[in-house]
């Protein structure tokens, strides 16, 4: 039918040789530290860090201390270089792992996050010593330039807000939002190029928003959802999940994942169907498949309504 | 493809991003495959440079360095001026066309009358873009050239297709990386239901009926004779109701009464019939007139099999719910039918139905399910277990040697017609149909969750027409074509030109669309004229309004993928 396929010439990979915690390993020219600790076994809090997008450095949570470095280095965009030393558990690494997680634990709710519990108390990260946190404020979006007033440090200044619902699809809880840009990306030059979503205000009034904003519908959102597949705290989740959490009854536990393939266009996205009572809950997309990395659009991540509303009758 | 002997697109779409010159010719990517867009976008972000012909400005089209904004129907006279354009500015890649092709003398006649002048009257595009799109095309390294159903359906669709893949046998713009021929399939498994056979002249795996020792081979695994008559296309078999030898239907997962064109026509046909069967997910407006309902799975998450993707990929499907009620699996539904036909079919898993495939079919044998699952997917031809996969198709065509290079690709000489169904005083605007970004074919699926961004249905005109008509935004018209007639409100779209109306088809229970469109099929893949229908839209006067927008029927209709009219998508 056709001539066998000639791969287009692929560049070399040399293997670079660091050691973790006096320990040797190799990994592939152009991996980051982050790569090589996975590699070597060595268990790295990240928050920022996306598989499918360019790192951010935003978090600082996967600091590691590198030989002959002034500053400690974030493992998560550091590429390995021949012969580095890296260190994961010193003093110096644990103190800022803890100053991370604490300050973040202070002013964000991260009820959500997978795996915080494990990494408080690994680092003896202790959030409450900021004191009593401040209540919800209504006007987190809504401050004008230069507004902000620093506290007296009686109380520690939150991200607590109410959580916007303004559509059945997906729903953002900013309050348990770390502002580590990975929507903004997703939906902006890395993936989507929707631009539906920028960081507006700075400093502690940073938060992610919406162009003056306005709601979703308003906004260039086109609901692919591809920000709630790379949020890592939950400040984004489906209507489904939430609304399964408000009521008690969501249980991962309880869930089944599987990979499957859209049903809508000729594009081919695979999907991960999360089951719970026979009902799909969520979808996901696996990133590391060549053809979606991640991504998919409004119809195949929320357009599978119609298979669960048939009656038995097999009217729907 | 007949240029080339295998239906399938050319490259991957690891390869688009790679491309320094991107053409979407009748395809507004962007809203209707926008993942397929995603690795456009990869390229457009390294300098990639993008045309859009389409006679809407898409949301593609927002993308593009360039719209050429066609007239509708008018594909053909713009490939021959870029063709002759290429040819007179010397930019023919002449290895590729002396070595891999024939006919190159008889297209360059074909070309002779399509000037600059002559194609920009003709398609309403200025002639310094086709010159530009023309030199930017042959002078790219790496271009890829992508359609969608702006190209098929028309009543000409394969003509287009033949159309645009001269442009790529005259620059060589295919059967290397990153330089191909792309058709961007409009259901999820388009491209595998053809290659397996979902198409009345083939048998599975690339096979002919009309050929003795294709047969043969599914005559041995299968222990029976096959007829060697080709069978009949969805439109042929409209004319066969028509004209009344066909009176026993079997409609699997299709809902013709509200997908195909001139919809009140294929309901009285329908309705005609001795006999009809329908299998599917819900209860149609075209189950609604069977004699037999099959309840049947959901395909992508209540049953195993495979999908075949727009870039040759094989990919697993799996089951991650069960089916309601007495709903049943495809595959144990063709069996119980077998066996009340007296046939005692065995009990398969779809692993076994696969494996019978790959025994069948070379270009498909070394597919495990242990690959398809380790690997994601695989694309054909993949003959041997241990063998490379194929990214691009038609690499033989640069070979140096000639009995390696193969059959020579042919030049399609072709004519250009204008759409069937004429624009004249009574009927001057032009209607043209397509999907948005968030409703899918008759909406049965789509429906189900409630989008933000939905507008449903409506009538798209551009603003010069709503001045011109003294329309405003919302307001409920009529727009009747020389079949039908519906109500719809109208919407500004500035993507529009004058006379150029856009309605989508997702909604035939609001707006039944297909009854004003026209059953103009192309003689080769038979696929209809969805994309020209002529028109007229007229205010309503009071008391109008309460008339109904679509006819009486209710409910649902349809299933994943309307595969009979999908599989002749080119």
């Amino acid at each position: 039918m056709n001539a066998p396929y000639m791969a287009p010439a692929d560049t070399p990979v040399r293997q670079v040789t660091i050691t973790i915690d006096g320990e040797e390993v190799s990994v592939p020219e152009g991996s980051t530290i982050l790569t090589a600790c996975n590699e070597a076994g060595k268990d790295t809090p990240t928050l920022c860090y996306g598989d499918t997008l360019t790192p951010k450095n935003a978090c600082r949570v996967c600091m590691v201390e590198l030989k002959g470095s002034r500053v400690l280095v974030p493992s998560c965009s550091r590429k390995v270089q021949p012969g580095m030393e890296v260190m994961t558990d010193t003093e110096r690494v644990r103190h800022s792992r803890r100053l991370v997680l604490e300050l973040l634990g202070s002013s964000v709710d991260l009820s959500t996050t997978p795996r915080i519990p494990e990494w408080m108390e690994r680092y003896n990260a202790d959030p409450d010593r900021y004191g009593e946190r401040a209540g919800e404020s209504l006007r987190r979006d809504v401050h004008d330039p230069g507004e902000h007033h620093a506290g007296n440090g009686s109380i520690a200044a939150t991200m607590a807000q109410p959580d916007k619902i303004d559509n059945d699809l997906y729903v953002r809880e900013y309050d348990k939002c770390i502002l580590c840009y990975k929507c903004v990306d997703a939906c902006g030059p890395q993936w989507q190029n929707s631009f539906a979503i920028q960081i507006a205000g700075r400093g502690f009034d940073a938060q992610i928003s919406t162009e003056f904003a306005v709601e979703l519908p308003d906004s260039a959102c086109v609901f692919c959802g591809n920000c709630v597949e790379v949020c890592p705290t939950g400040a984004l989740s489906f209507k489904t999940e939430y609304d399964m959490r408000a009521a008690g009854t969501w249980d991962e536990s309880q869930q089944t994942t599987t990979t499957t393939v859209c049903t809508y266009c000729g594009v081919g996205c695979n999907l991960e169907l999360h089951v719970q009572d026979n009902k799909i809950v969520k979808v996901t997309s696996p990133h590391d498949h060549s053809v979606s990395h991640g991504n998919l659009c409004i119809k195949g991540r929320f357009g599978y309504a119609h298979v669960q509303s048939r009656e038995k009758d097999g009217s729907s | 493809m007949t240029v080339f002997g295998a239906g399938g697109g050319t490259s991957s779409y690891r390869e688009i991003e790679d491309a320094d010159l991107i053409i979407f010719w009748g395809s507004n990517a962007r809203e209707a495959h926008p993942i397929f867009f995603h690795h456009a976008l990869k390229a457009i972000h390294k300098g990639a440079k993008v045309y859009s012909v389409d006679p809407r400005r898409s949301k593609t089209s927002e993308w593009a360095n360039a719209w050429l904004g066609l007239d509708v129907g008018t594909d053909v006279a713009l490939a021959y001026g870029v063709g002759r354009e290429i040819i007179h500015a010397g930019l023919v890649n002449k290895d590729f066309v002396a070595n891999a092709t024939i006919g190159f003398e008889e297209y360059v006649a074909a070309c002779e009358p399509w000037t600059l002048e002559v194609t920009s009257r003709e398609t309403g595009v200025p002639a310094e873009l086709i010159r530009a799109l023309a030199h930017d095309y042959a002078k790219a390294e790496r271009a890829q050239l992508c359609w969608t159903l702006g190209i098929t359906e028309h009543h000409n669709g394969t003509d287009n297709v033949r159309a645009l893949c001269n442009l790529a046998l005259l620059t060589g713009q295919v059967g290397r990386w990153g330089a191909g021929l792309v058709p961007v399939r409009g259901q999820n498994n388009v491209q595998g239901g053809g290659d397996m056979g979902a198409i009345p002249a083939n048998l599975p795996g690339f096979h002919d009926v009309g050929n003795p020792e294709h047969r043969a081979k599914f005559e041995r695994m299968w222990g029976v004779t096959l007829p060697s008559k080709y069978g009949l296309t969805l439109s042929e078999m409209m004319e066969a109701m028509d004209e009344g030898h066909l009176t026993n239907v079997y409609i699997v997962g299709e809902n013709p009464v509200q997908s195909d064109a001139d919809s009140s026509a294929v309901t009285r046909r329908l309705e005609n019939l001795d006999h009809l069967v329908v299998q599917d997910i819900f209860l149609t407006k075209t189950a609604a007139l069977a004699d037999v309902v099959l309840p049947a799975t959901a395909m992508w998450c209540e049953s195993e099999g495979t999908f075949t993707n727009s870039e040759r990929r094989i990919q697993l499907v799996r089951k991650a719910l069960e089916p309601p009620g007495d709903a049943k699996d495809d595959i144990e539904i063709i069996r119980l039918i077998a066996e009340r036909l007296g046939h005692a079919w065995p009990i398969q898993t779809a692993e076994q139905v696969w494996d019978e495939l790959r025994a069948l079919s070379p270009a498909h044998h070394g597919m495990s399910y242990r690959l398809l699952k380790e690997r994601g997917g695989l694309q054909w031809p993949f003959p041997d277990e241990d063998g490379p996969e194929s990214p691009f198709l038609h690499a033989r065509l640069w070979e140096k040697d000639p009995e390696k290079r193969g059959r020579p690709a042919p030049f399609g000489i072709v004519e250009h017609k204008l759409p069937v169904d004429k624009l004249n005083d009574e009927f001057p605007l032009r209607l043209t149909t397509g999907r948005r970004l968030t409703d899918y074919n008759t909406g049965v699926q789509t429906a189900g969750f409630n989008s933000p961004i939905r507008f449903g249905g409506c009538v798209d005109l551009s603003p010069e027409d709503l001045a011109r008509l003294g329309i405003d935004e919302g307001e409920v018209v009529r727009v009747t074509s020389r079949r039908g007639s519906v109500l719809a409100p109208a919407r500004r779209d500035p993507g529009l030109r004058p006379g150029l109306l856009f309605m989508a088809c997702n909604f035939p229970d609001e707006v039944d669309v297909n009854s004003l469109t026209i059953e103009a099929n192309d003689p080769i893949a038979k696929t209809a004229e969805f994309k020209a229908t002529a028109v007229k839209v007229e205010k309503i006067t009071k008391g109008q309004t309460k008339e109904k927008r679509v006819a009486d029927t209710t409910d649902h209709g349809g299933r994943d993928g309307e595969l009979a009219t999908a599989d002749q998508e080119g």
